[in-house]
């Protein structure tokens, strides 16, 4: 090759995948990730399943009562550690509100059930990252506070 | 908020996972000796709880499989990238709404998004909006009522979207 040539590259040009390929290389990253995942799950419902028999399962009417802002408080804290279906807790919030709990409380409880999750927090710290999690769950727990405020505030207004 | 590398985080989730299943096997072994019925009652809930997911598991990674296949990367970080805007938010926001079945079972999905480029800002509303599960709202409307469901579902919703913004803050 003389200088004034252009340069031939030696290496060709990478073949574009096959279709079959394609599915392949996306069949094996599914496996990989099924294959992080599934241990996590598996420690995860073993946890809940310990959770379930070992918390409480009925919460006492009797731990409210104080001022509204506290028993938020306390609706927000116990959702948060309950785990279960969302169903359970209209139903126990239900059963607050016809015992005397005041509707915040059983808002927050509401709220905080399904947003903020303390037996899921390993799983989710360990497909999200520590601090994506920590951060959401926290901020999930104020939230579900000052949206149990706010729906309370809303309802007064509206009727 | 820094996110991490999917490759990255796939492997340190791979064998920290497997140390947090030992654990949990540990615990399960240690609930058996100190308390026996509740480790049955234990294993039963987690048995029903396995089976109740997997339809959903093999849904999520049958959408995994297809978004591995399917999806450009280009398309996410257009939808629910970091220049995805309002647009974003209303998708991530819709897509928590319409999402079914136990909140766990969307974290490897979302994890595949992330590193794909979808913002945590939405991973996080996409989370919060699933608190408005629309398969449940005829059982909230006959315990609390129409106004209380309807006034609830749309604060939920507007967290959702406060969540996010407050994620942005830290992305």
């Amino acid at each position: 090759m003389t200088k004034g040539e252009p340069r031939v590259h030696a290496r060709p040009n990478p073949q574009p995948e096959t279709r079959t390929q394609v599915v392949i290389t996306a069949l094996n990253k599914t496996r990989r990730m099924f294959l992080n995942v599934l241990p996590i799950l598996a420690g995860m419902l073993l946890l809940i399943g310990a959770a379930v028999a070992l918390l409480p399962q009925h919460i006492s009417a009797t731990l409210f009562g104080g001022p509204a802002l506290l028993d938020a408080f306390k609706g927000s804290a116990m959702g948060s550690i309950a785990t279960g279906m969302p169903v359970f807790s209209y139903v126990l919030g239900k059963g607050l509100f016809d015992a005397g709990v005041g509707m915040t409380a059983v808002t927050a409880l509401i709220l905080s059930w399904v947003t903020v999750g303390m037996v899921q927090l390993p799983a989710e710290s360990l497909l999200l990252g520590h601090r994506f999690a920590l951060l959401r769950n926290a901020v999930s727990f104020a939230l579900s506070f000052v949206t149990a405020l706010l729906v309370s505030w809303t309802l007064g207004v509206l009727s | 908020m820094k996110p991490e590398d999917g490759k990255q985080q796939g492997r340190r989730s791979s064998r920290t996972g497997w140390w947090f299943l030992g654990v949990a096997v540990i615990l399960q072994l240690v609930l058996t000796l100190v308390a026996p019925e509740a480790a049955a009652k234990a294993r039963l809930v987690s048995w029903r709880l396995i089976k109740g997911i997997v339809p959903l598991l093999l849904l999520v990674f049958l959408l995994i499989f297809l978004s591995n296949l399917l999806l450009q990367d280009r398309w996410i970080r257009r939808f629910v990238g970091r220049s995805s805007g309002v647009r974003g938010y209303a998708v991530a926001a819709l897509a928590g709404i319409i999402s079914a079945g136990p909140i766990y079972v969307w974290y490897p999905l979302l994890q595949d998004m992330r590193s794909k480029g979808m913002k945590d800002a939405l991973i996080a509303v996409f989370l919060y909006n699933r608190a408005v599960k629309l398969q449940w709202l005829p059982i909230l409307v006959g315990y609390f009522g129409i106004e209380y469901t309807l006034v609830l579902s749309f604060w939920m919703v507007i967290a959702g979207l406060v969540q996010g913004l407050i994620f942005e803050i830290f992305e």
